[in-house]
């Protein structure tokens, strides 16, 4: 039993730290999300230099080697910043299928890039009918001689608006919502018969609709065996459930330190409110919250460095169950007991709920992870 | 970072499982769970005496004490592990109040002559004490005791109330915070004094809690003398002694061990439990509360390993510590009243013990102890400070409010 970090590990995290402190203030934040893309193309090549988008990958394939500790270390500090570039979408969800199951063609024509920041990516598995169930897929994949055919609308596809690629879940076969038959393709996203629709999310981040009509793509586009994609879907989509509670511990951290600030400095009724006791209470809820989300985050962690088995499954949702609960609590305290000022787009509070708020939906919500936490049972 | 338990510890863990399972077997288990607990007596059943005196023999009485007083000098993993497997094989613990809130004081502010004659018999359970703080005037503003304690030649006459003492009916002696002087701050007029139960001038009245049970106590004293031998470290020094004890048994009090083997228990009983022609573990409603529990559960627990870990590398606890108290009882509490939903209306049978013995149990076996650990259960989040109080405390130490 051991939390420490390893010097590796410690460097890693103090190098992200730096960044978000010296780099990143809300002004240049606001700033890059102005930019067309809607994030800073100046940062990401930055990312690549200090060498954070290579972190997942192994050292054959140009990468660092890192686990879901150092994943955990680099989202705990993108949440604390309010990192607005894809890291998620690129390096976790595309980076994932890639280094897992990507062959040697494709990781020579995708992950280079992802690694040396030239290409970004998007991983579309959602659609409209299928909520939070991974399998719910319409969106077909007809084998049509050398090529693929797809068909499909494929849902809030996060980071689309920029990708160059996308990773795609379609049916090879079976029914709607079999586990069997489904498989993942390489999309170019200049595609034919490939259209967007580009839109915010309510964190300021993009997303797309992205509709496939009779979009081709070669045999070698297959990631993986065909039709048999689900478990490797999961695994990936649970590495990025760790991602984004550990960008909302980091969320949580930066909210409720700033609530107590504020509470020692607006007066009222002649005395700091940070006085009263109804307040310090609900402070107190606030960081024991935060304490027991970055708990199961260390929990989720080291269950997936250890092996990605059901233990690990049923940590990653559990967290998930808390880092909804938590940072759903959290966030709307913040705002409340920073009053009006809380409302506000000027004060970072409202843009930090607003990410926890997105957080609690992605990847399935309280109420989705609760029951596939029982369903380890 | 990993969870992973060394191979050392794996072998301590076996040996502990076979320690229990061999002087605290599964039948003694079961037969004690379903036995009420009404009244606390004096003496103790013999299989318990036999468990204390193997614990002994074994120098496993008083883990956390130092070694030179028979403790032991665990590793915090060790000690974890420890709280783990003890709770696992539901076995008798020493009495709180002598090996887990005094020792620490005498073994760190006694006088040598006091080590040597108290540490001994709390270690082998000889000597029960109980823990004179809360008055009726003073309960979370402890400071606030006006019991006296008067100097008089070699000894103090103390006169004043003692309340919620719980086991002073038992106790053989007790320790005991008391005013002796009334200059300056509150927190500085106070002192620690170990005052024999038998001493003339000391009167228990029984207080008879929710559920009947006979735990606790008022305490007349009057005009009881005290050796001034019995005085633990300085005069008007006592507010730091007993505030010193707080920190000690930090990990623990969070009580997870304990709350794992209820909610196991839980999901067994709710298997047992027929609703509608299925088992009540088949209402998925039912089984989202507790599983909802279980991560919180979880969540406490790594909370727990985060304080531990820090302890074991030499560091101070951090701030996290502070919430295990609350969020411990909190929990444990949760668990307590799901626990009585499960008996469903024999949740509502509350036989006294007479009725037990001569007939056995009405409904579930464990009915009757479940319901008795909630209501019993009900003070947790109010002794030992309050969760107000605490999270009094965490805002001021904590967040700096």
């Amino acid at each position: 039993m051991d939390f420490s970090l390893s010097d590796e590990q410690s460097l890693l995290k103090d190098s992200v730290e730096r960044f978000v402190q010296n780099d990143y203030d809300f002004d240049k934040r606001r700033k890059a999300m102005a930019e067309e893309d809607g994030f800073s193309r100046k940062n990401w090549q930055q990312f690549a230099e200090l060498g954070w988008l290579a972190i997942p990958f192994s050292e054959e394939d140009g990468g660092f080697g890192g686990g879901a500790i150092e994943l955990m270390l680099v989202m705990e500090q993108i949440g604390r910043g309010l990192i607005v570039e894809p890291y998620l979408p690129t390096v976790v969800l595309a980076g994932g299928f890639l280094r897992r199951a990507g062959s040697a063609a494709q990781k020579e024509q995708y992950l280079a890039g992802i690694i040396d920041g030239s290409k970004l990516s998007a991983f579309a598995f959602a659609e409209p009918q299928g909520r939070f169930n991974l399998a719910d897929l319409t969106t077909t994949a007809q084998a049509k001689g050398d090529s693929y055919v797809l068909n499909g609308h494929k849902a809030v596809v996060l980071g689309g608006p920029s990708a160059d690629f996308m990773v795609v879940s379609a049916r090879t076969s079976g029914e709607q919502r079999d586990a069997d038959g489904i498989s993942l393709f390489l999309v170019e996203a200049s595609a034919k018969g490939l259209s967007r629709r580009d839109y915010p999310t309510v964190d300021g981040l993009r997303a797309s609709e992205v509709m496939l009509e009779n979009v081709e793509v070669g045999k070698d586009a297959l990631i993986g065996e065909e039709g048999k994609a689900a478990p490797l879907i999961e695994e990936v989509i649970d590495d990025a459930i760790l991602a984004v509670g550990c960008e909302a511990v980091g969320a949580m951290e930066v909210l409720y330190k700033a609530t107590v600030e504020y509470s020692k400095q607006r007066v009222q009724f002649g005395q700091p409110i940070g006085k009263f006791q109804v307040l310090q209470h609900r402070m107190v809820d606030m960081f024991m919250e935060y304490e027991q989300s970055k708990s199961l985050m260390f929990m989720a962690a080291m269950r997936l460095d250890e092996s990605y088995n059901g233990a690990a499954r049923k940590a990653i949702s559990g967290f998930k169950v808390q880092v909804g609960k938590s940072g759903r609590f959290v966030g709307q305290q913040a705002v409340q007991l920073h009053g009006g000022m809380g409302m506000t787009e000027e004060l970072s509070v409202g843009h930090y709920f607003k990410r926890l708020t997105m957080i609690d939906t992605l990847f399935g919500n309280v109420d989705f992870h609760l029951k596939r936490y029982g369903s380890f049972d | 970072m990993d969870l992973k338990l060394r191979e050392d510890d794996l072998e301590f863990q076996r040996e502990v499982r076979e320690f229990m399972d061999r002087h605290w077997p599964e039948d003694v288990r079961s037969a004690r769970r379903n036995v009420g607990r009404f009244e606390e007596t004096k003496g103790e059943a013999p299989d318990v005496r036999r468990f204390i005196d193997a614990l002994n023999e074994r120098g496993w009485a008083v883990p956390n004490w130092p070694k030179e007083w028979g403790g032991t000098d665990w590793s915090p993993t060790q000690k974890y592990i420890w709280d783990k497997e003890t709770a696992r094989a539901e076995c008798p613990q020493l009495s709180a109040f002598g090996a887990r809130m005094l020792a620490p004081v005498l073994y760190t502010w006694g006088t040598p002559a006091q080590k040597q004659r108290f540490l001994p018999l709390i270690r082998e359970q000889k000597m029960i004490w109980c823990q004179g703080y809360s008055e009726p005037g003073a309960g979370s503003d402890l400071a606030g005791l006006a019991t006296r304690a008067v100097r008089d030649g070699d000894e103090f006459v103390v006169n004043g109330t003692k309340i919620w003492t719980t086991g002073a009916h038992v106790a053989d002696w007790m320790f005991c915070l008391v005013r002796t002087s009334t200059e300056g701050k509150k927190q500085e007029g106070i002192s620690f004094l170990l005052i024999d139960m038998t001493t003339p001038g000391i009167k228990v009245n029984p207080i008879h809690l929710l559920g009947g049970i006979h735990s606790v106590n008022e305490v007349e004293l009057a005009n009881v003398r005290v050796p001034v031998a019995n005085l633990v470290g300085e005069e008007n020094k006592g507010w730091t002694y007993a505030k010193g004890l707080l920190t000690h048994e930090r990990t623990g009090i969070a009580g997870v061990a304990r709350s794992e083997v209820m909610l196991e228990r839980i999901k067994e009983i709710a298997r047992e439990t027929g609703v509608d022609g299925g088992s009540l573990w088949d209402d998925a409603d039912f089984r989202l509360k507790v599983h909802a529990l279980e991560i919180d559960l979880e969540a406490l627990a790594m909370t727990e390993l985060r304080v531990l870990s820090q302890v074991e590398q030499g560091g101070a606890p951090g701030p996290e510590s502070s919430i295990l108290k609350i969020r411990g009882t909190e929990l444990s509490q949760a668990l307590q009243t799901l626990q009585i939903d499960v008996f469903g209306y024999y949740g509502l049978a509350y036989p006294d013990q007479t009725l037990i013995d001569n007939e056995g149990p009405v409904g579930h076996p464990y009915g009757l102890t479940a319901m008795q650990a909630m209501l019993y259960g009900r003070a947790s989040t109010i002794f030992g400070g309050s969760n107000e109080i605490q999270k009094n405390i965490i805002s001021k130490a904590v967040l700096g409010l």
